[in-house]
């Protein structure tokens, strides 16, 4: 039997994640010996599956290009993976919210469980998975024979990526995919930034309600600039309208560990902290010095923020 | 049209959880419950368009043991119609519970099922995928937006990189995210009222559901703690330490 990881992409390129996620699929290869499979589906899709190839550690990428993929949609990438499962004993996917989106469908068509957001392999059917907005780590384990999970990126350094490549494509035919599963695609409003993705980006700064506007994200737009930091936020700055969802950092938003976390104006609620506390240093700027963000940060200074924000863009 | 609504019981989402001293499990004895947040946003939706005429029955359901009721009542108080409780002391897998909505919804024939994109308990985020796998429906998860329209669901769904627009034939499944909603408060009137609404009890067995355990929970543990660190004086002091204290900045 063999890994599959599930490449996320968007057509055209590879995102990165997939490197985290077949890290983890290399764990599970060390102590189980087999080899490493990585699935790119999608459409017009050849130059990720040429990216694909460069990844250390794997056997084989195998491309499915057809436009019944090409936003893939959870029926349609449920459908694919169940009809190549057989061969498979782990199937893994990242926990973005593709992955989220149609691993459960894959899992529940296999009639297996779906494990979600590992953050370790312990062995072939035992990983830890962080529950309670991660205030508590539960290691679970599978009896099924295939398991299927989602990979939390952040726990995972993303395998090198070779240049010289001798692995092979391989076309996969689909000839009996399902193209009428009362799904239809209308439009994707994506945020475009010239800024780092946020959940692989070196530094974050995120603002929170204590940004009192949107307008006010200005001020962290120039040490992000000076620093090469992605731009996140708390709920209630997206809640408020400040900033756009995909900035939300949190249990429910995106989970983030760069080297520098910068909080500014954000209490710390759990929720938040469950999306950061993995950060190698944390900043926190505040100006409540019982603000429960200083509990968890390497760093904090009592100040009102629009003090702060003009003079650390100075320092820098 | 019916929705169905699936809700869970859960610890509060205030509260902190602690990990018991023999790493079984999370201290829940005398800790506060209540209903899923995300649960809490899917009945708000449901009532909204029952509001609007769209919808004319709202049914919730959970799956769980007696104490659950309560959190049907709040749904109930909330403007929900009727409740179904699928009594267990188990604790249910996700593709179980998957099963027991798909039996469900076999008898109830929803036109739309709407659930939380994720319980605050598991985090599992599972569910309503896997129902609608299960139910061969069409799915939306993460949606910020639903609008029925023409026999269709067009939910816009919160994804990674923005929003995305998907439309769906009936009968489907939706998930909801933080913000679909603000749910509104249940008036005591109304929490009266509920005492009164329809609650039916069923137990997994006689919707022909064996209630497997696919993933065993072998261990729980406290996350690693942080250091606590420390508070500067300033600005300057900040930028200093960052560079040649903690080296993450040049
Ligand atoms: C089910 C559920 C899921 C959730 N998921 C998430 C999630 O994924 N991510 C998330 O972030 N939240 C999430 N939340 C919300 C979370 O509980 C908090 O409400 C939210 O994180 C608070 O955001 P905040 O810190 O920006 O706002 P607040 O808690 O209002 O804090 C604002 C802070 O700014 C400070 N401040 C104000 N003005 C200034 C100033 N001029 N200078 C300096 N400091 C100032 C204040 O002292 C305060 O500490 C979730 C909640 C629920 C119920
Ligand atoms: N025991 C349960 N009873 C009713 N609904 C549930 C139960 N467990 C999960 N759900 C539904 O599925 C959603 C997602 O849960 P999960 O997949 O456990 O994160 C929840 O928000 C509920 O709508």
């Amino acid at each position: 039997m063999t890994i599959l990881v599930i490449a996320e992409h968007d057509n055209v390129e590879l995102k990165p994640v997939t490197l985290n996620v077949i890290q983890a699929a290399t764990e599970v290869a060390k102590v189980t010996g087999k080899e490493i499979e990585v699935l790119v589906a999608g459409f017009d899709c050849r130059a990720v599956a040429d990216q694909a190839v460069k990844a250390n550690g794997i056997g084989k990428v195998l491309l499915v290009d057809d436009e019944a993929y090409s936003s893939q949609l959870a029926e349609s990438m449920s459908s694919l993976i169940i009809k190549i499962a057989a061969k498979y004993s782990h199937i893994l996917a990242p926990a973005s919210t593709s992955g989220k989106n149609f691993m459960p469908r894959v899992a529940a068509l296999l009639d297996v469980a779906q494990i979600s957001e590992i953050i370790s392999v312990e062995s072939e059917n035992t990983f830890k998975r962080p529950i309670y907005a991660g205030n508590a780590i539960a290691t679970v384990q599978s009896g099924d024979t295939k398991k299927v999970m989602t990979v939390r990126g952040t726990a995972f350094n993303p395998v090198d990526s070779n240049e010289h490549s001798i692995v092979e494509i391989v076309g996969v035919e689909t000839p009996d995919v399902e193209k009428n599963t009362g799904s239809r695609h209308v439009a994707d409003e994506l945020v475009s930034t010239d800024r780092p993705e946020l959940t692989s980006a070196r530094v974050v700064i995120s603002g929170g309600r204590g940004m009192a506007n949107g307008d006010n994200f200005k001020l962290l737009d120039g040490i992000a600039d000076k620093l090469g930091a992605a731009v996140g936020a708390s709920r209630a700055a997206v809640d408020a309208g400040f900033v756009s969802n995909d900035m939300q950092v949190g249990q429910t938003g995106k989970i983030v560990a760069p080297e520098l976390y910068i909080a500014v104006g954000i209490s710390g609620a759990i929720q938040h902290l469950a999306g950061m506390k993995d950060s190698k240093v944390i900043v926190a700027i505040n100006k409540d010095e019982d603000a429960p963000i200083f509990s968890v940060a390497d760093y904090g200074v009592v100040i009102d923020l629009f003090e702060a924000l003009p003079l650390f863009e100075q320092e820098l | 049209m019916k929705i169905l609504v699936a809700v869970k019981r859960v610890i509060d989402y205030n509260v902190k959880v602690r990990v018991k001293a023999d790493l079984t499990d999370v201290e829940l004895a005398n800790t506060k419950m209540g209903l899923n947040p995300f649960c809490e946003i899917a009945v708000e939706e449901a009532i909204r368009l029952k509001e609007k005429g769209v919808a004319t029955e709202v049914v919730v359901v959970s799956i769980g043991n007696k104490a659950s009721q309560e959190q049907l009542r709040t749904a109930l108080a909330l403007g929900a119609d009727r409740g179904i409780l699928i009594e267990t002391e188990q604790v249910v897998d996700s593709l179980s519970v998957a099963k027991l909505l798909q039996a469900v919804v076999l008898e109830e024939k929803p036109e739309l099922v709407i659930l939380g994109k994720q319980s605050i308990d598991s985090d599992n985020g599972q569910t309503g995928q896997m129902l609608a796998a299960l139910a061969g429906m069409p799915q939306a998860t993460f949606a910020s937006e639903l609008t029925i329209a023409d026999g269709q669901a067009i939910v816009v769904r919160e994804v990674d990189g923005g929003l995305q627009t998907l439309e769906l034939n009936l009968p489907a499944v939706v998930t909801t995210d933080l913000r679909l909603n603000e749910p509104r408060y249940a008036s005591l009137p109304n929490i009266m009222k509920a005492k009164r609404k329809p609650l039916d009890v069923k137990t997994p067995e006689a919707l022909g559901v064996d209630l497997k355990c696919y993933l065993k929970v072998i261990k729980v543990e406290p996350p690693t703690e942080r250091q606590s660190g420390i508070v500067v004086e300033s600005i300057g002091e900040l930028v200093t330490k960052l560079k040649n204290e903690a080296k993450v900045i040049g």
